[in-house]
Order: structure tokens, then sequence, then C-alpha cells
């Protein structure tokens, strides 16, 4: 088949689907612990096209959603947009099939959290501009940014 | 001379814009023989008619004309309208300053001049217009349809409802079409058979439906109201008012013959029913399978039927009827797996289309609706359904979308895993249509129920490996190239018309389009009618369509005949060709050169003359006719001679 024999790892390596990937529990952990259908979802792109912080992103919303369809959970996890995400709740809003992006983004961040995906660490912050950030905005932060 | 009034139409600013509608009544004024001439804002408006009525009879007109848009529009508007003033309707003449000149020009001066010598031309004409009566053409009450699926039975049982007579011609031995090879519809999910069946009994028992299965049409000549249609039946060797239905003879039959209502999933014997709900319910021999008729040794059927109705003497049968409307109801096929190279060719097992799928899922089906591939029986894990299989690509195969396959395909993953709840079905797209009443409602609840993985792309490729099918497509939301490897593949195919339709639209000369669908006389306004009066067009033949919209036409073709059959006669236009008795030299070239086969030779005069429920008035044979023996009626030499010359300004 279509094995890439010797030469460099492909950019676009093509994505074997299975039953078992896509039934490997990753879909139906986010949905759990997002309390959101990730199979509502039909790519219309409004979540991506409202986000302040898009041009920021690896992977836009709309495309987390799709790769959390298809089983692809390294991709997701080890994704930038994750961080980037503001929580502003612009996708939210104008998703016409109700599912709220910014919770499953909060699932995903929970969930790298949880398998130590280390991201941002407390010394990364300059600590003349840690000293102008109030302290529960400190702890807010450290909740999607710190390890 | 007759007194002829003008009335110029300013169709709001359509014409009046680029012509100068005052001095064309004028001008008008001045033609030979107009007394009166006057403009206004919109001669169709009940206004604008009043005027018309009114004039007619304060000037004492004897002729109208009416400086408009083209007669095509509202010709029959001003006609009622000089009829209702007491005129004959053929002194109303309509000179088109819209289409033919305000539409088509930029100079108002020059299209104002051209306007006015486009009236005086019909005044020409008006001149020596002669007062007709239209000619009454006599109706066979009787109708013909064509083809037994859910559309030609549904058109049958209306007009059988309203008491008139009708034949119903199916190519196969039972009616029912395609609809009785399907599991569940979309989007209730009813079954297939249990909402048709009770529709083909009716059809089958109605006292004003006679059924001519295993049947097709031979020929077909005459008219609107006054067909005469000569239909093949074809030889069955089985002797139908004898047999009985109990199926001793398919039992015990030799032959293994694959079965076409199955997509070639199982088999049955050269005398076969196609399914058991058929209608009428009475084997036939597949003559080209028959060890008999093959070998000359068998004739097991013959033996076992009881009550002696096998008859391997029986031939061909060409039966006459007399119609006086006929509505084409063929249907549809799919291209051919085999057709799609990239997809296997037909070559590679487990790559079926969405029939043979119909047929797996059917709980009358050759597994009772068991989901198994055909190479092994195994029940696939990893089904592939592929979307546009040879629709919208222009370049290889189908320019259009066909409309059922989006809807089809959803209803297929979902009722794959109603019955394979461990399994996983993957769908590629290019877009999903989904418009129905319920159509994107039921799309959504499968996409959010049943975890069906929709891939937006084209499959590139099929192949086999292993005991596998795998298949590369791609998936343009992520990007990402998309492989997989699945136990068995659907391919939507694209919906065609039957084949046998090019065959039958010669016969009955009516048209079809670019894709070989039939036509329809206007795409909006006259959706079920032939542009050949007398043929209605309803269901998959017409394009591709789904059972609601088959249905709705069918009863829609079904209205307009029943409508035909609710007047005593027709009405013919006169304005057609005649001949002068005295000066036709029998040379005969106008039956050579008339498209409507309406000029024919007379025996007992020794000329030729005009069928007039036949002729259409188009002028060929007087154009043709050397003797000028050949005239047509408010368009004779003198008149086109003075016609002329006003176009070209006078003279
Ligand atoms: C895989 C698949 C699944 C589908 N699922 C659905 C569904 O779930 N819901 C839905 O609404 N629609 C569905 N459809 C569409 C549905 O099948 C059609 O809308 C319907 O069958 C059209 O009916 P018809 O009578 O126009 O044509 P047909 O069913 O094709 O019937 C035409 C009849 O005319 C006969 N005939 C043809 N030529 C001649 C001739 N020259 N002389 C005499 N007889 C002739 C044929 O033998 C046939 O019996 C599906 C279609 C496919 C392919
Ligand atoms: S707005 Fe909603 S439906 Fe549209 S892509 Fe984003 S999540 Fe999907
Ligand atoms: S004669 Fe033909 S139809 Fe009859 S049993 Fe033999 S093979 Fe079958
Ligand atoms: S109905 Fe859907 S699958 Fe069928 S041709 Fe149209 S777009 Fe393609
Ligand atoms: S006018 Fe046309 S249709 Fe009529 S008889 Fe002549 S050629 Fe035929």
């Amino acid at each position: 088949m279509s094995e890439n024999m010797g030469l460099a790892p492909p950019k676009s390596p093509p994505i074997r689907l299975t039953r078992e990937v896509v039934n490997s529990g990753f879909k139906q952990r986010v949905n759990e612990l997002s309390g959101q259908h990730m199979d509502a979802c039909y790519q219309c792109g409004n979540c991506s096209s409202g986000c302040p912080l898009a041009q920021e992103m690896d992977i836009l919303p709309n495309g987390i959603i799709r790769l959390v369809q298809l089983g692809q959970r390294d991709e997701v996890i080890n994704s930038e947009t994750l961080w980037i995400c503001a929580s502003c709740f612009q996708c939210t809003v104008r998703c016409p099939k109700g599912i709220d992006i910014q919770a499953v983004m909060d699932a995903l961040r929970q969930m790298a959290l949880d398998e130590g995906v280390d991201h941002f660490g407390p010394d990364q912050i300059d600590p003349e501009q840690a000293a102008l950030v109030p302290q529960p905005g400190l702890v807010g932060v450290y909740r999607k940014l710190s390890t | 001379m007759k007194r002829i009034g003008v009335f110029v139409c300013h169709c709001g600013i359509n014409i009046a814009m680029t012509v100068d509608v005052k001095r064309v009544a004028e001008e008008a004024m001045n033609m030979p023989g107009v007394a009166y001439a006057q403009d206004y804002i919109y001669m169709c408006s009940e206004p604008g008619q009043a005027l018309v009525r009114e004039k007619i009879k304060e000037e004492e007109l004897d002729a109208v004309i009416i400086a408009a848009c083209s007669p095509n529009l509202h010709e029959s508007t001003f006609r009622a309208a000089a009829e209702e003033a007491g005129l004959n309707p053929w002194q109303c003449e309509i000179a088109n300053i819209r289409e033919q000149c305000s539409w088509v020009h930029t100079n108002r001066e020059k299209a104002t001049s051209k306007a006015i010598r486009i009236v005086d031309t019909l005044v020409q004409k008006t001149i020596l217009n002669e007062s007709l009566e239209p000619i009454p053409v006599s109706i066979t009450k009787k109708a013909l349809v064509i083809g037994g699926g859910i559309a030609g039975i549904q058109a049958a049982l209306d007009i059988a409802d309203s008491g008139y007579k009708i034949i119903l011609v199916e190519k196969e031995s039972s009616i029912g079409g395609h609809m009785a090879q399907l599991s569940e519809t979309f989007p209730t999910l009813d079954c297939s058979q249990c909402i048709l069946t009770p529709k083909m009994v009716a059809a089958g028992k109605h006292p004003n439906i006679e059924l001519m299965t295993y049947s097709e049409i031979e020929e077909v000549s005459g008219y609107v109201g006054n067909f005469n249609v000569k239909i093949k039946r074809k030889a069955s060797f089985v002797d139908w008012s004898k047999c009985n239905g109990c199926g001793l003879c398919m039992e015990k039959c030799p032959a293994k013959v694959p079965s076409l209502f199955d997509r070639e999933l199982a088999t049955h014997g050269a005398i076969y029913v196609p399914f058991p709900q058929a209608v009428p319910n009475k084997p036939v021999i597949d003559k080209d399978n028959c060890i008999y008729f093959k070998s000359g040794k068998c004739r097991l059927c013959e033996k076992v039927c009881e009550i002696g109705a096998i008859n391997f003497e029986q031939e061909d049968l060409i039966v006459e009827e007399e119609i006086g409307a006929i509505i084409v109801a063929t249907g549809f096929e799919t291209l051919p797996v085999p057709n799609l190279v990239e997809y296997g060719a037909g070559d590679v097992p487990d790559v079926i289309d969405g029939l043979a799928f119909e047929r797996l899922l059917s709980a009358s089906g050759p597994t009772v609706g068991e989901v198994r591939r055909p190479s092994d029986g195994m029940v696939p894990k990893e089904i592939v359904f592929v979307q546009c299989a040879g629709s919208r690509d222009p370049e290889r195969y189908r320019p259009y979308c066909s409309k059922i396959c989006c809807m089809y395909t959803t209803k297929h993953a979902l009722l794959y895993k109603h019955r394979v709840h461990d399994g996983q079905p993957y769908i590629f797209y290019i877009d999903i249509r989904t418009g129905g009443k319920g159509y994107e409602e039921f799309y959504h609840n499968a996409e959010l129920d049943e975890g069906i993985i929709y891939l937006r792309g084209k499959v590139a490729k099929i192949f086999r490996d292993g005991d596998k099918t795998v298949v590369w497509g791609t998936d343009t939301l992520t990007g990402r190239n998309i492989e997989i490897a699945a136990d068995l593949v659907v391919l939507a195919t694209a919906m065609i018309p039957k084949d046998s339709t090019a065959e039958l639209v010669k016969k009955l000369r009516i048209q079809t389009g670019p894709n070989g669908f039939l036509s329809e006389a206007h795409p909006k306004l006259r959706p079920v009618e032939s542009i050949n009066s007398g043929f209605y067009i309803a269901g998959a033949a017409q394009g591709p369509k789904d059972i609601p919209e088959t249905v709705a036409q069918a009863s829609a073709a079904a209205c307009k005949v029943i409508s035909l059959f609710s007047r005593d006669h027709l009405e013919q236009d006169p304005a057609i060709a005649w001949v002068d008795e005295d000066l036709c030299g029998n040379c005969r070239i106008c039956i050579s050169v008339c498209p409507y086969d309406a000029r024919e030779f007379d025996e007992e005069k020794g000329i030729v003359i005009v069928n007039e429920a036949l002729c259409e008035g188009c002028g060929s044979c007087v154009a043709a006719c050397a003797c000028g023996a050949t005239q047509q009626r408010n368009l004779s030499d003198s008149q086109i001679r003075s016609m002329v010359t006003a176009s070209l300004g006078g003279e």
C-alpha cells in the first residue's frame, strides 16, 4: 500500500481509518467531558470565521472538531490551538448546531493536562509581567496555561 | 374596405422607452383600412382589454391589431377580448414590437420606424384575413400508460378512478418497477413493498385498468385524441389464463439463472416470477436460458404442471388499440459498475451498487435482510459508501446530480448500523444534498445517532488487497488523504434513463434532452407534458427523482389526461394548409416535406389532401408546392407578398 519506504516522513500522511480508530474512546471522552456531541458538527466553519485568535492557531476550531470526529487524538492533544483559544465564547454563540465549542476546548485542555502534555511552565512568565497581573488572574491563567 | 383598429402598448417602459408609441399610433392612422388607432400603458390589463372591446363597438371595427409583446404570450388574451366584442377571433392579430423591436434595439428613431413597419405588415395581412372556425376533433377516451413502476401505477389508478379506461403496458412480467426492489424508504423508513404492494394489487384488480405485462410498444400512429397503438405481447410460454400460480414448475426447473431483480446476488429457474408479490403472479419462461429451448430436452415444468398451462408453442402476439392520450413512465436504471474504471470496473470483488445493497437489506432478499458480502458471505465490519459514482462528472460520466443518492446512502449507512451494531460505516461525498421535506432532519439525526463517518471527498481508487477492498479517498475538511481497508464497498451509481427509452421515443416521436431523459414542454410551467400534444411524462424517465416526487408527477400527468378526456371534442387551430383541388398536379412533394405526416394521397380525388387534425400549420408544404395548389389559411401568397412589401417600407 502507500508505505513511505525509507524516505523522510511525509508532511501529510494519509489517515488510515478503522473502526478501532474511530471508536477508540477519544471522541466519546470529549463528548463526556464537554457535554457536547461531536458528530453534530457539519463543518460549516462558522466557529473559525468568528474566532478572534484564529490567525494565531495551527489548527482552526472547526479543524479540531473534525479531527476529534475522526479519532485523531495525538494531533488534537498536541495542537497549539488549545492554548491559544481565549475562551471568549465567540464560537459557541455562533454555532448553528448549538455546539459549545469553548466547552470542547476546555475538555481538550483538561485531557492534555491529564496526560501531562507540558505546554507552559510558570518559569516562562516574565517576572515583571507576573507582578502586574492580579493573583486571581494568574490562577485562572494557570488552569489554562500550566501543567 | 375593412375598418381596422390599431392598439399600441407601452408595456410600462419595456416598449415605450425605445419606441415612440404615440408616433406609431399616429402613423397607423395613415395606413390603408385603419379607422382607429390609440396607445395605452398596459394593453393586457383589464382596462386595456376593455378599451379594445369598447372601441370595436364604438368605431364599428371589423378587425384589430394589438402592437405589443410576442403572440406566444397574449394572442389568446386579445382574441378572447375581440370575440367578446363580437369579432371572429381570427380578425385579431398581434404585431410584436417588443421581443422583435424595443428589446433588441437602442436607437429610438430607428426602432420607432421599424415598429411602424411591423404594424403596417400586420395591417396588410389583416385586410385579407378570413373569419375562421376551429376544427373539431373527436377524442377516444382511453389512455395508455407505458411503464409499470410506481409512476405508471399511480397515474393508471388516478385515471381509472375517474372512470376512464386505461391500458398499463409493462415490459417485465410484473408491475412494480424499482420500488419493489427497495428495502425501506427514506425519510420515514417505511418498508417499500408494504406501501407498494397495495397499489400493485389495486392496479391489478381495477375494472378500468387492463394490465399488459411482458409487453412492449411496437408502433404508434395518429394524433392527440386518436392514436392507434400496436402492442407486442411477448410469448411467456405459459398460458396465463390457465396458470393458478401454484409455483410447482419453478420448484422443479433445473436451470439456474442469475436473478436481475436480486441484482445477480441470487438465482432463479428458467421459469420464474421475479419476486413473490408479483402482479400478475404468473411465471414466464426465459427462452435464452431454458434447457429445453437450448438443447431440446427437459420439459420438466410441463410434466409437473397439473393443469397443462405450459405451452412451448406460444408466439408473440400483436394487439391493436385505439387510444386518446399516452403517459410515458419508463423510469430509470443505474450506471453499470463495469463502466466505473477507477472503482474496479466490476472486477474487484465486494464492490456493489446501491440497488444490490437494497436487496441485501431487504427482508425478502437473498440474505433475508442480513448484510453479507457477496465474495464469502462475511458480515462486513468496515463498510464504505461512495457517493456521486458517475454523477456530477461531466468529463467522464454524467454531468448531472442524481438527486436521490445522498439520501439513500445515509439510509443505507443507518440501516447497516441497525443490523451490524459493531460495524463502522464511512460515507465519501462531495456535497450532501438533502432538499426535501424532512430530509435534512433525517440526515442530521443519522449523523448524530449512528456514528457514521462522513468524509468530504471523491474516491480516487478502489483495489483489492488480500480479503480487503481498499479505498483511497481524501477528506478535504482536514486536507488529508484517507485510506480504508474495507470489507464491502457500495457505490451510489448515477441514475440514467432506462436503456430502451431511446428506441421507444423514436416510435412515439417525442423528445429527450442531452442526457436521454424525456423532455417536458416547459421546465417550470408545463413539467408533465411533452411538447407533442397527447403525450405526458412522469417519474424518473423525466429526470432523477425520488418516490414522493415521482408520485406527485404521476398524479399531475393523470390529471392532464383527465382534463383532456373531460372535453367533448378537441379544437384544432384552423389557420392551417388547404389544397385547391383544381390546381394540385399530384406531384406529392408535399408528402415528403411535411414533418407531421399530415399530407396524404386521396385515392378517390386523385390529389394530395391535408389531414386537418395533424397539420400544425408550419407552411413547409406551401413553400414546396410548385403548382401553388397548397395555401395556408390567413397566410395566402397575396397576403405574404403585401406583407413583405410593407416590411421593406412599402412601394
Ligand atoms: C438504490 C436506490 C435506493 C432508493 N431509495 C429510495 C428511497 O428510500 N426513497 C425514495 O423516495 N426513493 C428511493 N429511490 C428512488 C426510487 O427508486 C424512484 O424514485 C422510483 O422507483 C421511480 O419510479 P418510476 O416509476 O419513475 O421508475 P421505475 O421504478 O424505474 O419504473 C419504470 C418501469 O417501467 C418499465 N419500463 C421501462 N421501459 C419500458 C418500456 N419501453 N416499455 C414498457 N415498460 C417499460 C420498467 O420495467 C419499470 O417497471 C431509490 C433508488 C435507488 C436506485
Ligand atoms: S460552528 Fe458548529 S457546526 Fe460549524 S464548524 Fe463550528 S462546531 Fe461545527
Ligand atoms: S423446460 Fe425450461 S423452464 Fe421448463 S423446467 Fe426445463 S429449463 Fe425450466
Ligand atoms: S444526490 Fe448526492 S450523491 Fe447523488 S449525485 Fe447528487 S450530490 Fe452526488
Ligand atoms: S402546413 Fe406543415 S404540417 Fe401542415 S400539412 Fe403542410 S407541411 Fe404538414
